[in-house]
């Protein structure tokens, strides 16, 4: 008898194979369209970093100061060019008609400075830089003078040093590259790839199931002698099947573009991603978990709507239900010890996968996460056996 | 003579929702569609079920075939429960109604197949039978054509293939004529003497009287979900037309009301 489930999952593949749209919209769709936006966004982000760079700043600067002299001429890509700043000049600025960052030292700076007094309650010495951060070239000057300005100042009257690298190996943040880039990723990795798989589920299962029953194809089943369990086994394992492809390829897309994105934003990280093994089989374990139930939730909901379309609106409260679990590891500094929390669907899957991507995997909630994910998945297709016995789902108008 | 359906006292009662209620225009919470209903069939004949549009007809055909369960009494198909063993009847029997479709996505030769497997047909027989058939109705030339460009007529043609891959003792048949062109219409009642010719047993329902005097061996009539006659068709007829004894029942069972 467990052939006829078999037959289905054959029929059902047939279909999706069968359908080059359907086959498209799927899976390689998600797993593209994620590659080109992370591509996309990780080259604007880089743009920008690196966007006026080389750009050529006029720095009109007023009663430049001896002292101050060499720091202005170390800042690269800029033209120094003394003159009075007039409030002309400000105006213009603040029209965009001047692509320019300008400065005004108060007259004899450094002697102000050098006897200027913090214990005796008088205004310090005020430098003014007038620039527009809209421009990328002009905010890049503002900040490296201000930096500059700054590290000046605390030349000044240095008294201490905090984390000064007295040679090139000195590391003070005794997190390792993979802690770090493991943290960024194991917090947004399980979301997106529960979404990814979610939509994959969403693509097929109202179709198969609410819109067999709208088309009148699934009565047709109904009447041979395949029992209504093997038809709700057949179906649930046929579309964890297909949206375990498209989580597949979602996986592959974010794996391709996140080097991309994560070198704009920190330029030079290498990726040393030192995931074992087992990390890898846990990743995997949990997605294919997590895709049965997902089938599985998706199918007795499709079963239940009268069809496709009132399945799809029936999803999408449920949709926001995975979407706030997806977002709970923002919320958290480690994942829960408390072992219970493993029971609850969507959420196990989630926090296992950041507590793996994290390197932090324990083998106990993995164990329970999949035990209770498998017995979810049994329950949900016994109801959803029950619901295919039911005359009234089945065939109500 | 020898009995293959023996129907027994099958009743089924509909909840109507308020939606319902305010169409039908009735303050009724539910609706009997089949009460107590009675009645068998023999191996080799075709026996019909007469009535009006709403008189339970289909409902007990769909009883019958199991999709649907009855809130009281039982029905025996070759010796299995409609209630109790619901696989081994759909085994034994091939249902047809205009409301069963086909998935278009897929060819003829496909479905087949596919619905072959699910009535465990092996796989000589399969061909075999899928060239017979396919040859008979004429889907050969259309059988790697997908049923969404099927026309309307090698659609119904192909449905009633379907419905009998796995060559079932009894076949259930529901408006076997509603909706179809004249040409497949004679097609399907000259298969449905066919298969009497060949000892099967054809349940039909109808509200065409010509096609009961035309195919029926029996007859029940069947008005508001009770059996009002059942006997051969010359006993129910008793001397009249078919059409002119059932309007003369209906009197009797309906009185006075419109």
């Amino acid at each position: 008898m467990k052939s006829n489930t078999l037959t289905i999952i054959k029929k059902e593949f047939a279909r999706f194979f069968g359908d080059r749209q359907m086959l498209f919209t799927a899976v390689l769709l998600p797993g593209l369209l994620i590659y080109i936006m992370y591509s996309l966004m990780g080259s604007g982000m880089r743009k920008m970093a690196t966007e006026g760079a080389n750009e050529q700043v006029t720095l009109c600067v007023e009663n430049l100061p001896v002292s101050v002299a060499p720091i202005v001429d170390g800042i690269p890509a800029v033209k120094v060019s003394q003159q009075t700043v007039s409030q002309e000049d400000i105006d213009k600025l603040q029209d965009k008609a001047l692509d320019v960052v300008l400065v005004r030292f108060p007259e004899s700076f450094d002697e102000m400075v050098a006897t200027y007094d913090p214990q005796s309650g008088t205004a310090a010495p005020n430098v003014e830089i007038y620039y527009n951060s809209a421009n990328n070239a002009s905010s890049r000057v503002y900040h490296m003078l201000e930096g500059a300005l700054s590290a000046y100042e605390d030349q000044l009257s240095n008294r201490f040093d905090i984390n000064r690298a007295d040679s090139v190996e000195a590391q003070f943040d005794m997190a390792n590259q993979d802690d770090v880039l493991g943290n960024i990723l194991s917090k947004l990795i399980p979301m997106l790839i529960l979404m990814m798989l979610f939509s994959g589920v969403m693509a097929i299962a109202p179709s198969a199931i609410a819109g067999e029953k709208e088309r009148g194809t699934i009565a047709t089943l109904l009447v041979t002698p395949l029992k209504r369990n093997e038809l709700a086994l057949g179906k649930v394992v046929s579309l964890s099947g297909i949206a375990l492809l498209s989580g597949i390829s979602s996986f592959i897309g974010i794996a391709l573009s996140l080097p991309r994105m994560i070198q704009a934003d920190a330029e030079g990280v290498e990726l040393g991603l030192n995931y074992t093994f087992s990390d890898y089989i846990v990743i995997l374990i949990t997605i294919l978990a997590s895709v049965l139930i997902m089938a599985s939730a998706i199918s007795l909901l499709s079963a239940i709507a009268k069809d496709v379309k009132s399945a799809g609106t029936m999803i999408m409260p449920f949709m926001l239900v995975v979407m706030i679990c997806g977002l709970m590891p923002m919320f958290q500094n480690s994942t829960p010890e408390n072992l219970a929390v493993y029971l609850i669907p969507f959420y196990n899957s989630i926090q296992v996968m950041t507590a793996t991507f994290a390197h932090e995997m324990k083998w106990m909630p993995v164990i329970i996460t999949l035990v209770a994910n498998v017995v979810y998945t049994g329950i949900a297709v016994w109801g959803l056996t029950r619901m295919f016995n039911s005359e009234k789902i089945m065939f109500s108008k | 003579m020898n009995e293959i359906l023996r129907v027994e006292g099958l009743s089924k009662t509909f909840q109507l929702s308020r939606k319902q209620q305010k169409i039908e225009r009735t303050e009724r919470k539910q609706i009997v569609a089949v009460d107590e209903l009675s009645f068998t069939a023999n191996k080799g004949e075709i026996f019909g079920l007469l009535g009006p549009n709403g008189a339970g007809k289909t409902t007990t055909l769909r009883m019958l075939a199991t999709l649907i369960v009855p809130q009281k009494g039982d029905a025996f198909i070759d010796g299995c429960s409609i209630v109790s063993q619901p696989e081994q009847v759909r085994a034994k029997i091939g249902f047809l109604t205009s409301e069963l479709k086909l998935e278009d996505f897929f060819t003829p030769n496909y479905l087949f197949d596919f619905f072959s497997q699910l009535h465990g047909v092996d796989e000589a027989t399969m061909k075999e039978r899928k060239e017979r058939m396919f040859n008979r109705f004429g889907i050969n030339k259309f059988a790697e054509v997908k049923v969404a460009n099927l026309s309307t007529g090698m659609k119904q043609k192909l449905s009633l293939v379907i419905s009998l891959v796995h060559d079932p003792e009894v076949i259930i048949f529901d408006e076997p004529t509603n909706g179809l062109d004249v040409l497949t219409a004679r097609t399907v009642t000259d298969y449905l003497q066919e298969l009497r010719a060949e000892g099967k047993t054809i349940i039909l329902s109808t509200h065409i009287f010509s096609l009961v005097e035309k195919l029926c061996d029996r007859v029940g009539v069947i008005i508001d979900g009770r059996m009002t006659a059942c006997g051969t068709l010359d006993e129910v007829r008793g001397g009249m037309t078919m059409e002119d004894r059932f309007f003369e029942m209906y009197k009797e069972v309906k009185g006075g009301e419109e």
